[in-house]
C-alpha cells in the first residue's frame, strides 16, 4: 500500500516533523509568516504530551530553548527575520555551550520591519554566525514541503550528533505554500546519549552547562574545540542537488523557493537546447564547494535568489571563478521563470 | 568526638573569588545547607546568573547551567517543564533579575512557574565595576551616577518585590537581610521556605536579600553591614511581602 500523502503547508510540515522528530520543547512567539507554525505546535504539542509555551519574547524563547536543551531534551523554537535577529544572543550562548537546538527562520523581506512578503535576505545572518563569537549553525534550506519535513527531522539528528544548533532556513512562500506529503517513520535517528546534560547529580559528579570559559587558555581552547567540530562538518555534511552538470556552459545556483523557479527555467533552457545546469545547494552552511569544483568544467555561473546577491561571494569562493552573475530581487519581488530564461538567454549570446 | 560544624556537601571545598565582606558567600552557602537539610541535592539543578556569581557553579557541588545575562528564568522554566521531579534555582542579582531581565522575571512569575528565585539585592553592578543599578539608592554614588542617583532621569529604586507580588501567579515574596548574624538565620529560613514551596509544588517563590558590596559601596565590610541596616532598609523594608 503507498504510503498516505496529506495536504500541508511547510509551516506545518516543519512543526508535525519536529513532533516526530521526538521535540520534547517547543517556544515561539508570534511572527508573520510563520504563524501557523506556532498555531499547529500549541494544538499538537501537549496532545503529544510535550510541553508548548507561548514566550514573552523572542529573547526569552530561544532561552528558553537552551534550558531544555541543557535539560537534555529536543528542543525547537521558530520565528521570521526580525524575530530571528533578536534572537542571535541565545544562539551564540547555544553554540558556546554546545548546545543541539533546532531554529527555524521563515524568511521576510529586510532591512528593519521590512515587510511581510517572503525573502532570503537573512543568508548572510544564518550562515555567517548573526550573534557574537566564532561559531557556526548548520543551515538546511528545504524546496518544498516535503523536504521541510524531511529536513527537519534530519536537522534534530544532526544537532544531537554534533551538539550544535540547526537552522531550518525557508521563505515565506515556502512556509505558506501547501503541497502532498508523506509522513514516514515515528523517530529522527537513534537516541544519543547526553551525558552531560543537566538531571541532578544522582551517581555522578555534577554537570554544568556553560560558554564562559575565564581561565588562562580555556576560552581558547573551548574554540578549537568547535572549530575541529566544524571542520567534521564541513567535510561530511554538504548536500545539494545537481541538475545537468555534466555539459553545462551556464549553471544557476539557486536554494529554496528560487530554486524551484529556477529548475522551471532550466527545463524551458535544455528544451531550446541550451546547455544549461543547476546546483541547489540544501546545506548553505557547509556550503555544498564541492559541487562547484569538477575538474575540467568551464561553466559559467548564475545565482538567482529572493536578496541582493548574498550568496553570490559563496559561489565565487567555491568555484573559483571571480566572476559571478546574478539575478535577484527582495522586499517583495520574486524572480520570475521568464527574468531567468531572458538572463540566460542573453548571456549565451 | 561529634562534628558539630562542617561544610555542607552542596558546597565545594574551593577557595572563591569574592571580596572581603561580600554577601554572595553567605548566600551560596545558605542555599547549600539548605540542599542538604532538604535532601535534594542529587535532584537540584541551579541556574547561574551574569555577575559577580557568574561562576557559583564552580562553588557548589551540584548540576548547574549558566544563563544569559537576565534570561536565567526563560531558562529555569524550560528545565522544570521538562523535568518536574527536579528542583530549580535561579540565583541572580538586581541588574541581572530587575534591569535586563525585567520581563523574564515577570512573565516567568506571571505564569506561575514552580520556581524558587534568590534575589541578591546590593544596590549596585559589581563585576562591571560599581555602575548603578535599579535598586541604587537615590542620592547613592556609582560609576555612573558620579553626583548620585537622581529619581527623575535616573529612575527611583525599583521594587521589583513588591510588582512581583501583585501577580496571581506569584505564591511567596520575602525581603531579608545580612546585616547580622540573626537576620542570616532569619535569610536562611526564608529561603527554605521557598525552596520547600517548590518542593510541595506551590509556585513562585522569590527571597530578595539585602546584601553588602563593600567594594563598591566604598565602605569597610562591618560599615557595608551596617549601611544595608540603616539605609537601604529605609528603601526596602524587611518582611514578608506576600
Amino acid at each position: 500500500m503507498p504510503e498516505k500523502r496529506i495536504l500541508m503547508s511547510g509551516n506545518e510540515a516543519i512543526a508535525e516533523g519536529a513532533i516526530r522528530a521526538g521535540c520534547a520543547f517547543y517556544a515561539g512567539y508570534p511572527i508573520t509568516p510563520q504563524n501557523e507554525l506556532i498555531a499547529y505546535m500549541a494544538k499538537n504539542m501537549p496532545k503529544a504530551g510535550r510541553v508548548f509555551i507561548q514566550a514573552e519574547s523572542e529573547l526569552a524563547a530561544i532561552n528558553m530553548v537552551y534550558g531544555a536543551s541543557a535539560a537534555g531534551f529536543r528542543a525547537m523554537t521558530s520565528s521570521s527575520s526580525p524575530g530571528i535577529s533578536l534572537k542571535q544572543e541565545g544562539i551564540s550562548y547555544i553554540s558556546g555551550a554546545q548546545l543541539p537546538a533546532i531554529i527555524v527562520n521563515i524568511m521576510r523581506g529586510g532591512p528593519g520591519l521590512g515587510n511581510i512578503a517572503p525573502a532570503q535576505s537573512d543568508y548572510f545572518q544564518a550562515t555567517r554566525g548573526g550573534g557574537h563569537g566564532d561559531y557556526r549553525l548548520i543551515v538546511l534550506a528545504p524546496a518544498s514541503v516535503q523536504e521541510a519535513y524531511d529536513l527537519t527531522r534530519e536537522g534534530f539528528a544532526l544537532a544531537d550528533k554534533y551538539r550544535i544548533a540547526v537552522m531550518i532556513l525557508g521563505d515565506g512562500v515556502l512556509g505558506q505554500m501547501m503541497e502532498p506529503v508523506t509522513l514516514a517513520g515515528k523517530n529522527a535517528g537513534k537516541p544519543f546519549p547526553k551525558r552531560w546534560a543537566l538531571t541532578g547529580c544522582k551517581g555522578r559528579k555534577p554537570n554544568v552547562v556553560k560558554s564562559f570559559f575565564m581561565a588562562e587558555g580555556g576560552l581558547e581552547k573551548a574554540n578549537l574545540d568547535l572549530q575541529k567540530k566544524y571542520k567534521i562538518i564541513e567535510k561530511k555534511e554538504k548536500r545539494y542537488e545537481g541538475l545537468f552538470l555534466k555539459d553545462a556552459e551556464l549553471i544557476l545556483v539557486a536554494y529554496g523557493t528560487t530554486a524551484r523557479i529556477a529548475k522551471n527555467a532550466l527545463f524551458r533552457l535544455r528544451g531550446k537546447g541550451r546547455k544549461v545546469g543547476l546546483i541547489r545547494p540544501i546545506s548553505l552552511w557547509p556550503f555544498p564547494a564541492d559541487a562547484f569544483r569538477m575538474p575540467g568544467r568551464k561553466a559559467r555561473y548564475l545565482t538567482v535568489e529572493m536578496s541582493y546577491g548574498q550568496m553570490v561571494e559563496d559561489v565565487k569562493l567555491s568555484s573559483g571563478c571571480a566572476e559571478v552573475d546574478f539575478l535577484g530581487r527582495s522586499g517583495g519581488g520574486i524572480p520570475g521563470e521568464e527574468e531567468i530564461v531572458n538572463k540566460v538567454n542573453r548571456m549565451m549570446i | 568526638m561529634k562534628k558539630i560544624f562542617t561544610r555542607p556537601e552542596a558546597l565545594k571545598d574551593a577557595p572563591n573569588h569574592y571580596c572581603p565582606g561580600c554577601g554572595h558567600g553567605i548566600a551560596h552557602r545558605l542555599i547549600a545547607e539548605i540542599v542538604d537539610e532538604t535532601g535534594i541535592r542529587e535532584k537540584v539543578i541551579g541556574v547561574a546568573p551574569v555577575g559577580c556569581a557568574v561562576v557559583a557553579y564552580d562553588y557548589w557541588n551540584f548540576d548547574c547551567s549558566e544563563a544569559a545575562h537576565g534570561r536565567a528564568l526563560a531558562v529555569a522554566t524550560a528545565i522544570k517543564r521538562l523535568r518536574p521531579q527536579n528542583i530549580v534555582f535561579t540565583y541572580q542579582g538586581d541588574g541581572d533579575l530587575a534591569a535586563i531581565g525585567t520581563n523574564e522575571t515577570i512573565h516567568a512569575a506571571n505564569r506561575g512557574e514552580n520556581l524558587t528565585v534568590i534575589f541578591i539585592n546590593n544596590a549596585i553592578y559589581g563585576m562591571t565595576g560599581g555602575q548603578m543599578a535599579p535598586t541604587t539608592l537615590v542620592g547613592q554614588k556609582t560609576a555612573t551616577t558620579p553626583s548620585g542617583r537622581e529619581g527623575k532621569g535616573h529612575g527611583y529604586p525599583l521594587k521589583i518585590s513588591e510588582i512581583l507580588s501583585l501577580l496571581p501567579g506569584v505564591c511567596y515574596v520575602e525581603r531579608v537581610s545580612f546585616q547580622d548574624p540573626q537576620h542570616v538565620l532569619k535569610a536562611k529560613a526564608a529561603i527554605k521556605q521557598a525552596f520547600l514551596n517548590q518542593i510541595k509544588g506551590q509556585g513562585f517563590s522569590l527571597v530578595e536579600i539585602l546584601s553588602p558590596c563593600p567594594t563598591y559601596w566604598g565602605m569597610s565590610p562591618k560599615d557595608a553591614l551596617d549601611w544595608t541596616r540603616d539605609v537601604m532598609q529605609k528603601e526596602f523594608p524587611l518582611g514578608k511581602i506576600k
